[in-house]
């Protein structure tokens, strides 16, 4: 891809002149559905745009040293990884794309986890040590079903390109691997049943507890941005492949939409569990599903 | 003003973020308070969220007379709540210290410790009544860093039955209008 489809790419569609208000507007649905599976009216239209607002109007403590500094930084970093995830999606057709940026897609989705880990423990708050520490066993537990999940439909398709993958056929091996990043999906965005890193009233905020003011609405908004990657990676993997340019961008869109009303039904329909029954759960249950489809992706490839 | 600073202020106004602290309260006034997040009342239609930390919240929800033990706390979780705040007392005990007035175990008011924007009387205050307070604070929360004046706190009236009669109460259990906020109804109710 040449530098000029790549800066399109990054800063308008689908990067972040698409994105941030996409962000919002997710942010928004869910906190919106889950009222009304409540049975309640829910926050106004535009609730997250005005929270960003406000917090962008507060003080924040005083930080001092490196410590206050690498505070700071985190909510920065956990930003624009997520911003350039969903830069490197691939939505639009002959968008462009280089061999392996799969991983780096991958990489990026894991950068704000890590920040949210750092951040907690710079903090040096007790709330935010044990929701980092949470965290980490989180992440270390949905990630492998996550990789492997996606390991199996690369290796199916016998390729690390984006653009590829969501071009190719997709086969039983793709459509296993889609669910089992689904399945991945509420723990890597924090949301019920596997809410325990930002436990709200249980812990405080978890690592956010000692976050305030504009700091935290770059937390905020980096959540949300996790919120169109996450989505957006299952909806380029699930979407059939269009030569129209703006069918596959409302397609892309559709099923972004979908697959946040998907989790938010899933996050007001269950309870937080405990860390012990997370990590099991992963470990044990949903682990025997990846292997599975990484073993039957690489005996495909192998027989054919 | 311009553009960016009236986005700010109706921005303040329409996202009031709580933090909840008890005072010595006997429960009475954080179960209304929960109450008015409920279906019934839905108080996030205002845009309002419960925070698990002060850090992240603009308005401070204290309840009770304000025990001893609780003064260093609540003075500590204000200094945390970060600028610009407001200060919510809900119901009559932080106002008054109400029937717990001139017991040894208390320091309240709470305005002798901190400064209260917003009264909301009652014992314990209806959750439309808290809604109404917390809404005022938020106005005042915006004003105040808009103009960065000093506002006068606000004792809010004592709201009637807020259901219409339409559930089991039919209205029959609320305090008349402009009754005095000292929460002697509920105390002549007991045995």
């Amino acid at each position: 891809m040449n530098l000029t489809t790549a800066l399109a790419r990054f800063l308008i569609f689908p990067g972040l002149l698409f994105a941030v208000p996409a962000a919002w507007f997710f942010l928004w649905v869910e906190r919106k559905s889950v009222a009304l599976m409540q049975g309640r009216i829910g926050p106004p239209f535009m609730q997250p745009f005005f929270d960003f607002i406000k917090l962008l109007g507060k003080d924040t403590p005083p930080r001092e040293g490196v410590g206050g500094l690498l505070m700071k930084l985190w909510p920065l970093i956990a930003v624009s990884a997520a911003a350039t995830a969903v830069g490197l999606l691939p939505v639009l057709p002959a968008s462009g794309g280089f061999e392996g940026d799969l991983i780096l897609l991958l990489a990026l989705l894991e950068l704000p986890s890590m920040c949210i880990i750092a951040a907690g423990f710079s903090s040096r708050s007790i709330f935010g040590e044990i929701g980092s520490a949470r965290e980490a066993a989180l992440s270390v537990s949905y990630n492998v079903v996550f990789l492997l999940a996606i390991v199996s439909i690369a290796a199916s398709q016998h390729t690390f390109r984006l653009e590829a993958l969501a071009q190719l056929p997709a086969s039983p091996m793709h459509w296993l691997g889609v669910i089992a990043i689904l399945v991945c999906l509420p723990a890597k965005l924090h949301i019920n049943p596997f809410s325990l890193p930002n436990a709200e009233q249980e812990i405080y905020s978890g690592p956010m507890t000692e976050y305030a003011g504009p700091e935290l609405a770059m937390w905020e908004l980096s959540h949300g941005l996790e919120w169109v990657a996450a989505t957006g990676l299952v909806a380029t993997l699930a979407a059939p492949h269009l030569t129209v340019w703006w069918i596959a961008a409302l397609v892309f869109v559709a099923l972004s939409f979908a697959v946040v009303l998907l989790l938010s039904a899933v996050a007001a329909a269950t309870a937080r569990l405990a860390i012990d029954t997370t990590v099991r759960f992963y470990w044990q249950v949903t682990l025997i599903f990846a292997v599975l489809a990484i073993s039957s992706a690489l005996f495909m490839r192998f027989r054919s | 003003m311009n553009l960016w600073d009236r986005l700010m202020c109706y921005s303040r106004r329409r996202s009031p973020w709580l933090f909840h602290m008890n005072g010595g309260s006997c429960n009475g006034c954080d179960i209304e308070l929960i109450a008015s997040l409920t279906p019934r009342y839905d108080a996030e239609q205002l845009g309002v969220r419960l925070e698990g930390s002060p850090r992240h919240a603009d308005i401070l929800c204290i309840t009770g007379p304000i025990t001893h033990n609780a003064v260093n706390a609540i003075k500590t979780v204000y200094d945390q709540v970060c600028g610009p705040k407001a200060v919510v007392a809900i119901g009559s005990c932080p106002a008054t210290t109400n029937v717990f007035i001139d017991s040894r175990t208390l320091d309240g008011p709470l305005n002798l410790h901190i400064p209260v924007d917003v009264f909301v009387p009652g014992c314990p205050p209806r959750p439309d009544a808290i809604i109404q307070g917390v809404a005022k604070a938020a106005e005042i929360l915006a004003e105040r860093a808009a103009k960065k004046l000093p506002v006068a706190p606000v004792v809010m009236p004592l709201v009637g039955p807020g259901c219409g009669g339409a559930c089991a109460c039919g209205g029959a259990t609320a305090p008349p209008a402009g009754a005095p906020s000292n929460g002697a109804s509920s105390n002549e109710a007991q045995p």
